[in-house]
């Protein structure tokens, strides 16, 4: 049976129409009104996607590839939207729309409080339509399309508490350095039409072969390869999309949203969306290993780099964020070795564990009245179990321990950068490897600082200050360390999606590993050469899930978090003081990861200072000073100077024009027998 | 009716501001109905051109002719192709919305001001189908008439300063159109356009006259350097006369340009396209920044309409390029029709843009950014309309702002990637001004006590955003409709460009 338009209609536009309800009607609906159509349109498309799924996987359904209406045709070049649903989409499918579910319910929890309760649902189901949109387009214009309204829908979140200054800056700083990237894109979907004559997936990517020996004529005497122009300008909007370096800094300030998006969206979706559009465009990128060379260095650089970060952070959240960098960091090694699938298999098991450590993350803020520094948590995990267990085994899942499901796609990935002889591996190779390390510290770390240890927070009793829950977004004008009452485990909306979250983090590896690394699950949707075939490699020595988890118990990147395991717990458990020790004995290091490697400083400076600077300079001394003061009011200035000149000449003395008459004879005269005599002399 | 649907579209706005005149100032509030009456009427009457237009056979349609003087052959001839049908849909539109907004705002003889506003629509929508030069020529200088009026009577402290420097800037360039629609009447001996496009003309001659043609157009567009006039006159204008001249009047350059100079002087065009190119990046790149660090609100939409016509311009000229020397006519018409969709479209959004502002500065009584901060906190819904007309200045997809940029870059980076690298650099500078714009005015957290004081909008302004948002959203999402209305005749200008009169 083929998968029907109008279930792939309901499933994209089902959130969007939870999104006009809420949004626009939200005063008549009120607050439960509100979230319940939101929640019943998310629902809806969850299930369907099951039922894709299950379609594509088992019903043997055929890939649904087909227009719903023509955008434009101009000429031969049509753009329509239409929808591509093979499996790679279904997968997505499922992710986002079960993901987006559960932070739904979730946020009915953690924006009990706020004013902009049925905004944030409407927001949240728009964000979920345009992902859709996004992960279900059949052609580049579409795929822009979602590109840019999850984008403008993160623009939105990040900002939701507008008055909070941080916000507003890290919501237009997160636009602009993913226009950044969408510039690179725009460029590459331009190619992508120029070379290949169409906006169209299948067209363009059965036409692919045809790039090979093409070139771009860049300046008279260059030629860049046609194939690697377009993957790079491709992936240049990826860097934007999936925060990779250097355009990496927008994402640890968009945690200046409230935490169900940064789970959502920042986490789980839409930050993986640069990861799912390469994986789509493998047809293109298997052309130039140039390309994914470069993929490959960006992934490893990103991958390790940025976790060193988060060992420094003391906000909760911002761990989590750093965290999520360093693994979109893998994932992109892995497109850049040719493994696209073992990518979007860390994507989807990322995207369980993370939404579940952010929402984790979430369930402690609320315990915690909104402090989200860590220095003032510790020993949690007697009041607010339900988090701290399934904490963990997100936590267990983000280190990749045998057997959870970040095991599955991060070990395969390490594995298969080793067995890669792609330019740029072997610093892949190391970058990955001392990030099991990195990971391992700063996860142990956060969950040692939060959960365990002494509470460094201290209980006064209330007095008088109970009825100011009003608003989540006044915090930070309490005292830190101060609490009013004891913290408490966090209601069920809260605690279901941490559960229902945390059993695929558990089990999901183990039981897909083997069709979706080793089965060729994705089928057509997926092109590899055969020459780049590393996952091929790897599955000559796959013998089940479970001996992969027993083998991965001896292999170095388990010894290595083992390793970061008894340093942290000898760190933070039995001797804090050392954590000190370390910092001072490594200042210049510690200084540098403080600062973010001073990147986001430069970046200030020179674009955003520097922007502002050479715009003034445009406007002062071209527009202003050459423009108008020269040229325009400079000839307005002439014309009146010969005007004033020309009046004084008419002065109305009679012998002022005497004098001038008989000066005109002289003249006339003189220059007529200058002509006659220099005629005459011939 | 049928037979004189374009001369009725042009007298019945015109006529119709005579009763409103009469209604005086002593009856304003029947002024102000009498003038949405003729408004609406001329809207109405309008949608008859999709009716009656009939895209698929594309050429001149809707033809009158009448002989206006004798001795110098001039005609009064007017005709519409898709691209004049869409223009003057968009000035019949954005007509009701600049009336309806400035319903109340107008204290100050508001039957003067609705009559001059009614005139002006009238004679843009005659520059829009004149197909004799002299008549466009005679209607492109009359608009000036009532927009310098509407600047000069309602307009802000500098309004003299503003209106001269409109009326001369303007007014200058056209004489140069004067001087080359008369050399060129001494060799044909008429002033029909479609018969001077078929006169042979030398590249020397060709040259004279495109740059005398540029002049004329690309002021109006206004292009870099000649961009100056322009936040003068904006700043001082009122609203309706911001909606106006941002919406329509900067198209009359364009259209002039695909009127006259490319079908007259193609190759003199074909030669100088690089110059027009560069200029039209240096539009995108540097008005850009310009914008960037504007103080006053409406100078920087000023010049953000600069550098969103300069799309326009873009298209246009690199359709030159792409026929002439990669022959690919396709992206040619790709170009092409994203410059007249961009045109479209900018004419709603730089005219919701300019409402926006209006309905702060009714308000706040001030233009500065500065005085502003946190207007979300008491005006949501106003928030809600003011970031969907800043997304789709920023060219987001789903907006009409997207749709023109879009197809320009695919087609110029045909043309040669630079054009596509400098042209998608609007993605990023464009966000930057408009987006900090919306920063410093929307969020955050009130500072100004009159902010505090803003009321959220009424009915009448709900109406006239609710009317631009439905423009700005229907064309994002489906273009479609508006490129086969377009289609035949932007595919005619195409073939124009190849045909070489040397």
């Amino acid at each position: 049976m083929g998968l029907s338009t109008s279930i792939l209609l309901t499933i994209a536009l089902a959130p969007l129409v939870g999104c006009l309800l809420a949004g626009f009607l939200g005063r008549f609906l009120g607050r439960a009104g509100s979230h319940s159509v939101t929640i019943l349109g998310v629902a809806v498309s969850c299930a369907l996607s099951f039922y894709v799924l299950y379609q594509l996987t088992v019903g043997g359904a055929a890939t649904y590839n087909q227009n719903i209406y023509t955008w434009f045709q101009i000429g031969h070049f049509n753009a329509s939207v239409g929808f591509l649903v093979d499996r790679l989409t279904a997968m997505m499918l499922v992710v986002v729309s079960f993901v987006s579910l559960l932070v739904h319910v979730y946020t009915i929890g953690y924006m009990a409080d706020d004013d902009g309760y049925k905004r944030f649902f409407s927001y949240i189901s728009l964000f979920t339509f345009s992902m859709f949109m996004l992960v279900m387009s059949n052609n580049f214009m579409q795929l822009f399309f979602g590109w840019e309204a999850v984008g403008l829908v993160s623009y939105l979140l990040i900002g939701f508490w507008y008055k909070r200054p941080t916000a507003i800056f890290a919501n237009l700083k997160a636009f602009l350095v993913n226009r950044v990237g969408d510039f690179g894109f725009l460029l590459g979907i331009a190619a992508v039409l120029y070379f290949l004559g169409t906006l169209d997936y299948a067209t363009a990517f059965g036409s692919a072969p045809s790039l090979i020996g093409k070139t771009l004529q860049i300046t008279a005497g260059t030629q860049w390869d046609a194939a690697t122009v377009i993957c790079i300008c491709l992936f240049i909007g990826a860097m934007g999309k999936s925060a990779q370096v250097p355009l990496h800094v927008w994402l640890p300030d968009s945690m200046e949203g409230p935490t169900p998006i940064s789970a959502l969206i920042h986490a789980a979706t839409m930050v993986t969306a640069g990861i799912f559009m390469v994986a789509r465009m493998s047809p293109l990128f298997e052309l130039s290993s140039t390309a994914l060379s470069f993929v490959l260095v960006i992934g490893a650089t990103t991958a390790l780099f940025t976790g060193l970060i988060g060992i420094v952070q003391n906000d909760i959240k911002r761990v989590i964020a750093y965290s999520t960098l360093s693994q979109l960091g893998y994932m992109t090694v892995a497109l850049g070795v040719s493994m696209y699938s073992g990518a979007v298999f860390h994507l989807m098991t990322h995207a369980f564990f993370k939404a579940l450590l952010f929402l984790g993350a979430g369930s402690v803020i609320i315990a915690m009245h909104h402090e989200q520094d860590m220095r003032y948590m510790g020993g949690l995990r007697k009041y607010m179990p339900i988090t701290w267990i399934t904490m963990w085994i997100g936590s267990l899942a983000l280190v990749a321990v045998p057997f959870f499901s970040g095991f599955y796609s991060k070990d395969a990935i390490i594995e298969a950068v080793g067995e890669s002889h792609r330019w740029g591996a072997h610093y892949a190779y190391f970058c990955v490897m001392a990030g099991a390390f990195v990971t391992a510290v700063y996860t142990f770390r956060q969950m040692y600082l939060t959960f365990h240890g002494k509470e460094r927070f201290t209980v006064v009793a209330d007095h008088g200050h109970g009825h100011h829950v009003a608003h989540l977004d006044d915090h930070g004008h309490h005292e830190q360390g101060i609490m009013h009452e004891l913290p408490k485990e966090s209601p069920w909306v809260v605690t279901l999606p941490l559960v229902l979250l945390a059993i695929p983090s558990l089990l999901v590896g183990f039981f897909t590993v083997k069709p979706v690394l080793f089965g060729g699950w994705f089928g057509s949707a997926i092109h590899v050469d055969a020459a780049n075939d590393v996952l091929g490699e790897l599955g000559q020595h796959f013998h089940g899930a479970v001996a992969m988890a027993l083998d991965g118990l001896w292999s170095l990147p388990f010894g290595l978090v083992v390793l970061a395991f008894v340093i942290t717990s000898y760190v933070y458990l039995f001797n804090p003081a050392v954590a000190d020790r370390i910092k001072n004995a490594l200042k210049p290091f510690y200084s540098a990861l403080y600062h973010k490697y001073w990147i986001d400083a430069v970046y200030y400076v020179v674009f955003a200072r520097g922007g502002v600077m050479l715009g003034h300079l445009f406007w002062k001394a071209g527009d202003t000073a050459v423009i108008d003061d020269t040229m325009v009011n400079g000839s307005v200035n002439l014309i009146h100077r010969i005007a004033a000149t020309m009046r004084r000449l008419q002065s109305g003395y009679l012998y002022h024009y005497a004098f001038a008459m008989i000066l005109g004879l002289i003249l006339l005269l003189g220059g007529y027998w200058l002509t006659n005599s220099g005629l005459a002399g011939q | 009716m049928f037979n004189h649907l374009l001369s009725l579209l042009i007298w019945l706005p015109v006529a119709g501001a005579i009763p409103v005149l009469l209604a005086g100032s002593t009856r304003p509030d029947l002024a102000r109905w009498l003038s949405l009456l003729v408004a609406v009427l001329t809207f109405a009457v309008s949608l008859f051109l999709l009716v009656q237009y009939h895209p698929d056979a594309g050429g001149m349609q809707l033809t009158e002719s009448y002989l206006w003087i004798a001795s110098w052959g001039v005609h009064y001839s007017l005709a519409a192709d898709g691209i004049s049908v869409a223009l003057i849909l968009m000035t019949t539109f954005v007509g009701i919305l600049v009336i309806a907004g400035a319903w109340e705002v107008i204290q100050d003889k508001p039957h003067q001001y609705m009559a001059a506003m009614l005139m002006l629509e009238g004679l843009l929508i005659g520059v829009f189908c004149a197909t004799d030069a002299l008549l466009f020529y005679a209607l492109f200088e009359a608009i000036l008439i009532p927009m310098f009026i509407l600047i000069g009577i309602w307009g802000g402290p500098r309004r003299v300063y503003a209106t001269l420097k409109f009326f001369i800037y303007t007014f200058f360039g056209s004489v140069f159109m004067l001087i080359a629609l008369l050399y060129l009447y001494q060799k044909a001996h008429t002033f029909d356009i479609a018969t001077l496009a078929a006169l042979p003309l030398t590249m020397q001659e060709q040259t004279w006259i495109f740059f005398a043609f540029l002049i004329a157009f690309a002021i109006k567009v206004p292009m870099v350097p000649v961009h100056t006039w322009l936040p003068d006159a904006h700043v001082e204008a009122p609203t309706g006369g911001s909606v106006v001249l941002a919406a329509v009047m900067l198209k009359v350059g364009t259209y002039g340009m695909l009127r006259f100079i490319l079908p007259i002087v193609p190759d003199a065009g074909a030669h100088f396209a690089w110059l027009i190119i560069v200029l039209s990046l240096i539009a995108i790149v540097y008005i850009g920044y310009v914008a960037l660090v504007q103080e006053d609100m409406k100078k920087l939409v000023a010049y953000s309409s600069v550098a969103h016509m300069g799309f326009v311009t873009l298209g246009i000229f690199i359709a030159f390029l792409l026929v002439r020397e990669s022959s690919n006519a396709d992206m040619a018409l790709l170009g092409m029709q994203g410059a007249m969709v961009q045109m479209i479209s900018h004419g709603f959004v730089s005219g919701a843009m300019f409402t926006c502002i209006g309905v702060l500065y009714d308000r706040m009584h001030t233009r500065q950014i500065k005085d502003y901060g946190g207007v979300i906190n008491v005006m949501p819904w106003f928030g809600f309309f003011y970031v969907l007309f800043a997304m789709a200045n920023c060219g987001l997809p789903g907006t009409s702002g997207f749709v023109g940029e879009f197809m320009v870059i695919l087609a110029s980076f045909a043309a040669n990637p630079w054009i596509a690298l400098f042209a998608a650099f609007t993605l990023i500078i464009g966000a930057a001004y408009t987006l900090w714009l919306v920063k410093r005015v929307l969020w955050g957290d009130i500072t100004n006590p009159h902010v505090a004081e803003m009321k959220e909008i009424n009915g009448r302004e709900t109406f006239v955003l609710v009317s631009f948002a439905a423009a700005v959203l229907a064309l994002g999402i489906w273009p479609q409709p508006l490129v086969h209305l377009m289609d035949s005749s932007v595919s005619q200008l195409v073939q124009q460009l190849a045909i070489h009169k040397i």
